[in-house]
């Protein structure tokens, strides 16, 4: 099973948006999470877990590439590189450099809905590093010289991960012709000529208008409580003073009419891949409703035993992977996605064929009851593991409440999941696999044509 | 003086938060009644219990011809075993929410497994199923076959994958070491059932096996658990006798020239064994070189003032048979020339100059500062436990290994970088179309 996996995370990348997500089993669990608000209105969330003496420290903004100015992209990332350049107190890489010093693990990471900061310390250097990310949050202090070899380092950083690979160009490419609309249709590192001309003015005024109290969130989990945390907090980040309340208005998302095909041709494929996305409801954007049961689909579609696999890999040996993608934590509109890799000598059409028939016999048939209680047992026992590791909590209440859910909605997962009837899944997909809102694309070989 | 106070402070908090406080987990030793060997961390906070094992011999044993092996066994131990046929496998798999991994590496081949305490006994049944009685039914055998070989052709226009193959063919001629460990089209198109069948009975036995469990378990019920689940396996593994190797490294510049905008570079001189005494002043001295990930040299001379790459790193990589110095950056085909030459300049710097007693110092408070951190998972404390055992640490390494890096000093630092790094001896493969470069120089 080991190279299939490797292979299904290679064709998921093309189907994933964010640079970071969760894959649907961990999705959450009940962490017991403890909740409070500063007076600047910056809410705290704290989950214990005391295996080691050790903590870690998030920041999570309310800010993605999804609320850049249009011609602006790659603004929300460009300035989670730059958070690392100084303040006044703290110049010139000083921040990275105590953290280091005092044992601690740092990185920072960008989606189209968030952008998070994080250390990994001993306990006893939280209230450190806490000091450091209160100061960064609003005295940033930036210069040309400072932003000229980092948009450097961000243009490499596009290569590595866009440019060298036909996948993810795929992956941009059918993203871009999914939304008509909607900044989702951006990629979340920036198109390379806007990154180029990205100013200082740009990303300062971006940092300005959203980089407050009370457009932040912050979790620590591990070895700390809330009783613990509070008066550290309200030390560091309680003296802030809030900043304007900052909406988050997006162009929507038209009604789409009409399906549309992308096809990445380039003489690195020696393995095609095809792929299907539908727009698809998240937990808070479309029909909602649907969203749990779509989580159960996916595992009912896409497991290591699901539908896909079973039928296009073991029995119909078209293909060497096969699955279904979906991931709900999305503040706008998601999709649902569907991937497969043919066998050697067969047609892309052969593919397209076998996953539409299965699209079409699950719309006439509907799944059966055994396969939504096998699906909800395998994902709500998932929800156990996300307790093991201290960081786990933390990333989970992070990513949620910055995409628009609450505690109590992580909190109540399992239970959701477990409520799920055979006839809300049915109902969700024939909700969303409606052809007129999908994309079909093919990675294929140079000189191959769709 | 700053970090004698900050010891101070760490004593009194970790007297305040008694009993939770241990920097690092309690290791048992258990021995099963018929005499299997794990080390043991319990931990009764969740439900979950964590399995790592390995089996000393890894693909550097696949026999010639037959590449790719090991790692085709690894993806089929999970697909069928004993009265069970691969989809009843996976539905069990599936259904119980294990997660179940075997995974071949150059030295060893080994698995990790992680239950819900409910379903222990079945689980580690299958466990048990898994490593002694293998199925290797035809459909799953070519079903598996046609990944590997996807996973290959991919892997045939992957700048980094085959920056790296390229470069241990070039250190390790005619050793193992320098074969691709997932084989090739032509080795992976003539691996046979009898080859795998071959291989479980030869290669996976109770005397190269070693375990590591976390989690939900007592160790008096670890014990008879160890029995019925590896009590099956031979007594012995198959002698074998894989030659030590002193890596080739001429300092020579490979360009393998493939159509990409970024130019994948990887580098590598000889390193140290993980048992050479110098080992950590090594290990200290490759933080400040390119291990620190936001701290090293390499980042802050080739990324930050330059930003001629998004990752470049170095990281000692020893071996059961020989040791490497190693890393990689990327960067875009104008600046490969540039890249190089700062690359080239901080081998020799550090060569020359070592590093400072400020450098020293905070390398090591990371390196001690940061090693309760690796214990984040039950997971990757079991992995732990088995690497302490594959190196031959000491069952109470975790409570030595801050010593020994305190214990390092400037001195042993720079005598060790002034004999070990060698810009001579520093061979790179550049994988794409870099400009600026002389090759075979």
């Amino acid at each position: 099973m080991t190279s299939a996996f490797r292979l299904l995370l290679a064709a998921f990348a093309v189907l994933a948006f964010a640079l970071v997500s969760f894959p649907g089993g961990v999705r959450a669990a009940v962490f017991n999470p403890e909740t409070f608000t500063l007076s600047n209105g910056m809410q705290v969330v704290v989950v214990t877990n005391r295996r080691m003496p050790v903590v870690t420290h998030m920041v999570w903004y309310k800010v993605g590439a999804a609320d850049e100015p249009q011609g602006h992209s790659g603004i929300a990332h460009f300035l989670e590189h730059l958070m690392f350049k100084g303040t006044e107190s703290l110049p010139n890489g000083a921040f990275s450099r105590i953290v280091a010093r005092n044992g601690g693990q740092e990185n920072a990471f960008t989606s189209s809905d968030y952008t998070a900061y994080f250390q990994n310390v001993a306990r006893d250097r939280l209230e450190l590093v806490m000091g450091m990310e209160a100061d960064r949050m609003t005295n940033l202090s930036l210069t040309r010289e400072v932003i000229e070899p980092e948009r450097q380092v961000i243009l490499e950083e596009r290569r590595q991960r866009v440019d060298n690979d036909p996948y993810a160009q795929l992956s941009e490419h059918m993203s871009a012709a999914l939304y008509l609309n909607h900044p989702y249709r951006t990629p979340v590192i920036g198109w390379a000529a806007e990154v180029e001309r990205l100013s200082l003015e740009d990303i300062v005024g971006f940092y300005k208008s959203w980089y407050a109290p009370n457009n932040a969130i912050l979790v620590v989990s591990g070895d700390i409580t809330a009783a613990e945390l509070r008066p550290m907090a309200e030390k560091t980040y309680g003296v802030i003073p809030p900043g304007p309340k900052m909406e988050r208005a997006r162009p929507p998302e038209p009604p789409h009419n009409g399906s549309r095909r992308v096809s990445v041709s380039d003489q690195k494929v020696r393995q095609p891949a095809w792929n299907r996305m539908y727009l698809a409801p998240s937990y808070t954007a479309g029909e909602v409703e649907h969203a749990y049961a779509l989580q159960v689909l996916e595992q009912i579609l896409g497991g290591a035993t699901g539908r896909l696999y079973r039928s296009l890999v073991v029995e119909g040996k078209q293909a060497v992977s096969a699955g279904a993608g979906y991931s709900p934590e999305r503040l706008d509109l998601t999709s649902f996605g569907f991937y497969a890799s043919p066998r050697p000598g067969v047609e892309m059409e052969t593919i397209e064929k076998a996953v539409e028939s299965e699209i079409a016999s699950l719309l006439a048939d509907g799944v059966t009851g055994n396969e939504v209680a096998r699906a909800k047992t395998s994902l709500i026992a998932g929800a156990v593991y996300a307790r093991d590791n201290y960081r786990t909590g933390a990333r989970v209440l992070g990513s949620a409440l910055a995409s628009g859910q609450t505690v109590s909605d992580v909190e109540a997962w399992p239970t959701r999941i477990g409520a799920v009837t055979v006839e809300q899944v049915n109902a969700a997909a024939r909700a969303v696999f409606n052809e007129k809102y999908s994309v079909t694309g093919l990675l294929l070989p140079a000189g191959k044509k769709s | 003086m700053k970090i004698r106070l900050f010891a101070i402070f760490f004593l009194f908090v970790a007297l305040a938060l008694a009993p939770h406080a241990h920097a690092r987990p309690d290791v048992q030793r258990v021995i099963s009644p018929g005499g299997i060997e794990a080390w043991l961390v319990e931990d009764h906070a969740n439900p979950i219990i964590a399995v790592s094992f390995s089996f000393r011999g890894g693909t550097a044993l696949d026999p010639n011809g037959k590449e790719g092996l090991a790692d085709m066994v690894s993806a089929l131990l999970d697909e069928g075993a004993g009265d069970i046929d691969s989809e009843g496998f996976q539905r069990r798999l599936e259904d119980l929410s294990i997660s179940l991994r075997f995974e071949a590496g150059l030295d060893t081949f080994g698995g990790r497994l992680q239950t819900l305490t409910d379903n222990r006994d079945e689980v580690f049944g299958l466990l048990s199923l898994a490593v002694t009685k293998p199925r290797f039914d035809e459909e799953p055998v070519s079903r598996i076959r046609s990944q590997i070989l996807a996973n290959l052709r991919m892997a045939e226009e992957d700048p980094d994958k085959v920056a790296s193959e390229t470069l241990f063919a070039k250190l390790f001629p005619g050793h193992p070491y320098g074969r691709r460990a997932e084989g090739t089209a032509e080795s992976v198109a003539g691996l046979h059932i009898e080859d795998m069948k071959g291989f479980v009975a030869r290669r996976l036995a109770r005397d190269n096996l070693i375990v590591g469990v976390v989690g939900d378990i007592k160790a008096e019920d670890l014990g008879p658990l160890l029995d019925r689940t590896f009590g099956g396996l031979p007594q012995k593994a198959a002698a074998w006798n894989t030659p030590d190797i002193k890596a080739n490294a001429d300092g020579k510049l490979t360009v393998v020239s493939k159509a990409v905008p970024q130019s994948a570079i990887v580098f590598a001189q000889p390193g140290l064994k993980r048992k050479d005494p110098d080992f950590y002043a090594a290990y200290v001295m490759n933080y400040v070189l390119g291990g620190g990930s936001f701290a090293s040299r390499l980042y802050k001379q080739i990324r930050e003032e330059r930003g001629l790459a998004y990752s470049v790193y170095s990281y000692l990589y020893p071996m059961d048979h020989a040791a490497l110095l190693t890393g990689g950056a990327g960067t875009a085909n104008a600046r490969v020339g540039e890249t190089l030459s700062v690359l080239r300049d901080e081998w020799r710097k550090m060569a020359e100059k070592g590093v400072t007693a400020e450098e020293l110092a905070d390398a090591k408070t990371y390196l001690t500062g940061s090693f309760p951190l690796r214990f984040d998972s039950s997971l990757s404390i079991a992995r732990i436990l088995v690497g302490m055992q594959e190196d031959d640490l000491g069952i109470d390494f975790l409570d030595r290994r801050n010593d020994m890096i305190e214990a390092v000093t400037l001195e042993q630092v720079n005598r060790v970088a002034k004999t070990l790094l060698d810009p001579s001896k520093l061979s790179i493969v550049v994988v794409g179309e870099p400009e600026g470069v002389e090759t075979g120089k």
